[in-house]
């Protein structure tokens, strides 16, 4: 679904990404892990498409597009959605209202004719009933005066409502209480299917009990220094990056 | 930003620039006309062509002497070549039947032109709920609903035929509330006023459908003179709906209206305006000005709001007021104003405080473009007498690319302690992060700046009547289509 080769990007002069590989299969999980600073979040933005970011190599393939020629929107048609680290206020719009018109443009993008109201609330209630939201937040203001946690949540939520084919998920762990980590995750495992993928960028080993990963990565310094299955998050966990870090430079 | 970024941004601004006015069309149909000029002769033919009795001929020649004396105001933020009062055409009525008896006999070439400008009349009549009286350049053409209004008592004519109909009414609140000598332009328009509408309402009676008229400028050279009268009886209650649009024209086209409200005792009105005059093209050159006088008077405890969303025309001066004299009196003003290219506003309020546990309230929000000029002018004065009262007062502007300007310019003055005044002003941008997001969610830069406007507009749009807040949303899209933060 996703092949990423040789990718680098940075803004201005400052190189963030340093020959970024990684291969997304449908059906996988992928978890990428690092230190602050590695390029994580950079990472996801570069495949969203945000422009601030210059790609000054390599190249980004999905389902068989070049994905660097395309705007951010036009990669959202195409299925790709990023959960942000920092979720944006947009003020005065509600939820509802900028779900509809996101649900819209990406039917219209695709041929699709918009979908009934009347569904498409129905399809808002069953997700909200998905993610343990509670009524009266449709109406609220998209993102304006939400905590941290709901913020997260309504990011899973516009997950939920868009399906799409790739789901970059940029520590949307983080924040979130207890049980509502429990409740996003088995939110994002119903939504797994054998034709998606899903990228969990995160700190935490926590998450991973949740939501499964098929490949655990490590970004340092805007390299992908390590690669491995589960197991390697627990061993981040105990022993923290020096040691991998250690491994990697003496190569 | 990157150079691919700052690329597109210049395409869009170019775009913007280049969107043409979608209501620039003129409609072939015939005119009576006077020659140009302004003279005591002129303002005599207008009379006459309108059959007016001898004290409207008064009040039109007092306010022209007036006017001789008086100086064109400069102190608002706006530029302009001041109109060669002696080369506007101060008369311009359809040669045809001024009034119909019902829409269906309208000539078709003007149907066609309502039809363009979107408010078909088919679907009006439908609405069942707006009755529309339209004025054409200076006269009026079509009123409706007239009968199932009339049988309130609620008279809603052209102000022509009020002052033939009910020249007690007109006669005893004409000018009480803008006096002729107010200012230059209200001058101006005493003395020459074509058209315009006359509303009534008799105590107690709540009209029961939105009140509409559409003005349109039409004839090329002509200024529009509007009058409206609105009176609210005690008790009453009434909601008004006005929008304009202009034909596309070369030379600046002169617009300036008075309108007067009167609120009774308890009475209530709504005023809504939604203004997308032809704002002159990317050059700048042609463009409606817009110098309009607005004000309302409010007795005890009554409440007039005025809401606008301005889009259009190359300058605009405006400044929709409340004098609350009554105690317990409300008045209210929310409005959009948005300016590109090379418009320019300087739009606000005046909240005059004067009885006791009078309330106002303020919510302007300015959105300037391309390399135009937006200002909000706001006086609120609270008079010694009109202790306890409040005031609130929040003004925002959104600026759209780096060539814009927005100025606030806020005054206040209070004559006592026990009043409250707030004010918030805030400046901001749309930011790259906003658009980003909405990217993200496979809405395109366009929509998401249009949907993002609308956000920063809701209080204000809110405050219209549903069908006017659709065509109000489609209006600032239409106005920034192409422009970027
Ligand atoms: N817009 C930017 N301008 C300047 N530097 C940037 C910008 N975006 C990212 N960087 C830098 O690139 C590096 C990678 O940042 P990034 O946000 O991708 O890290 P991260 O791995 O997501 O970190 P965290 O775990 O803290 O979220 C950091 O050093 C950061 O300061
Ligand atoms: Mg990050």
């Amino acid at each position: 679904m996703l092949k990423i080769k040789d990718l680098k990007a940075g803004i201005e002069d400052n190189q963030i990404l340093n020959e970024i590989n990684l291969e997304v299969n449908a059906g996988e999980v992928h978890a990428i892990m690092g230190p602050n600073g590695s390029g994580k979040s950079t990472l996801a933005a570069v495949i969203a498409g945000k422009d601030e970011y210059e790609v000054v190599g390599g190249s980004i393939d999905f389902e068989g597009e070049d994905l660097l020629e395309l705007s951010p929107e036009e990669r959202a048609h195409k299925g790709v959605f990023l959960s942000f680290q920092y979720p944006v206020e947009i003020p005065g719009i509600s939820v509802s209202n900028f779900i509809k018109t996101s649900i819209t443009e990406l039917r219209k993008a695709t041929g699709m004719k918009p979908i009934p109201t009347k569904d498409l609330l129905k399809m808002m209630r069953d997700k909200m009933k998905l993610l343990n939201i509670k009524n009266g937040y449709l109406s609220r203001n998209m993102n304006e005066g939400f905590s941290g946690g709901e913020k997260k949540r309504n990011e899973i939520f516009q997950m939920a409502m868009l399906d799409p084919k790739l789901s970059i998920l940029d520590e949307t762990d983080s924040g979130l209480d207890i049980d509502a980590l429990r409740i996003v995750a088995n939110g994002v495992n119903k939504l797994k299917s054998k034709n998606n993928a899903t990228i969990v960028i995160t700190h935490y080993q926590r998450l991973l009990d949740y939501i499964i990963p098929d490949f655990v990565h490590v970004l340092y310094d805007g390299k992908i220094i390590k690669s491995g299955g589960k197991e390697l998050a627990h061993e981040l966990d105990e022993r923290g990056y020096d040691w991998i870090t250690k491994e990697a430079n003496k190569k | 930003m990157s150079e691919k970024k700052r690329q597109t941004e210049e395409e869009l601004l170019e775009k913007v620039t280049s969107a043409e006015y979608k209501y620039g069309f003129t409609t072939d149909i015939e005119s009576d006309t006077i020659p140009k000029g302004l003279s005591e002769d002129v303002v005599r033919i207008i009379s006459a062509k309108k059959n007016e009795p001898e004290w409207m001929l008064e009040y039109r020649l007092t306010a022209y002497k007036a006017w001789l004396e008086m100086k064109e105001p400069e102190w608002a933020n706006v530029t302009y070549d001041k109109p060669n009062y002696q080369d506007v055409i101060y008369y311009s009525a359809p040669k045809q039947k001024p009034v119909l008896d019902s829409l269906d006999d309208l000539d078709p070439e003007m149907k066609k032109m309502f039809d363009k400008l979107g408010i078909s009349i088919d679907e009006q009549n439908k609405l069942a709920n707006v009755a529309v009286d339209i004025v054409m350049d200076s006269v009026s053409v079509a009123t409706s609903f007239k009968e199932k209004l009339g049988d309130l008592g609620i008279i809603f004519c052209s102000i022509s035929d009020a002052i033939q109909e009910h020249p007690e009414l007109v006669k005893k609140y004409l000018g009480t509330v803008v006096p002729h000598r107010d200012n230059f332009f209200s001058a101006l328009n005493s003395a020459v006023f074509s058209d315009g509408s006359f509303c009534y309402i008799p105590k107690g009676v709540k009209c029961p459908m939105e009140l509409s008229t559409y003005f349109r400028i039409n004839e090329a050279g002509t200024g529009q003179f509007e009058r409206t009268l609105l009176i609210a009886e005690e008790g009453s209650q009434v909601s008004y709906l006005e929008g304009c649009t202009a034909p596309m024209r070369d030379e600046n086209q002169l617009h300036a209206a008075v309108v007067e409200l009167i609120a009774l005792d308890n009475a209530d009105i709504k005023y809504s305006t939604v203004q997308n005059w032809y704002p002159g093209n990317a050059e700048g050159v042609g463009g409606v000005f817009n110098f309009v006088t607005k004000r309302g008077i409010c007795y005890k405890n009554a409440k007039i709001s005025w809401t606008q969303v301005e889009t259009g025309s190359a300058v605009t001066w405006k400044y929709p007021s409340c004098i609350l004299k009554g105690d317990n009196s409300i008045g209210e003003f929310f409005s959009v104003a948005v300016t590109n290219n090379f418009q320019q506003a300087d739009t606000g309020t005046k909240m005059i405080h004067l009885g006791k546990n009078t309330k106002s309230t303020i919510i302007a929000k300015g959105i300037s473009a391309g390399e135009s000029n937006g200002n909000y002018r706001g006086l609120v004065r609270i008079a010694k007498g009109a202790t306890n009262s409040r005031n609130f007062s929040q003004c925002d502007s959104l600026l759209m690319g780096d060539k814009c300007g927005s100025h606030t310019f806020p005054y206040i003055e209070v004559k006592n302690n026990s009043s409250k005044i707030e004010h918030e002003a805030t400046t901001s941008k749309i930011g790259e992060d906003q658009l980003f997001y909405c990217n993200q969610r496979g809405i395109g830069t366009e929509e998401a700046i249009a949907l993002i406007v609308n956000g920063y507009c809701k209080d204000v749009l809110n405050q219209l009547p549903m069908e006017f807040a659709v065509e109000a949303q489609k209006l600032l899209e239409i106005s920034l289509e192409g422009s970027v933060g």
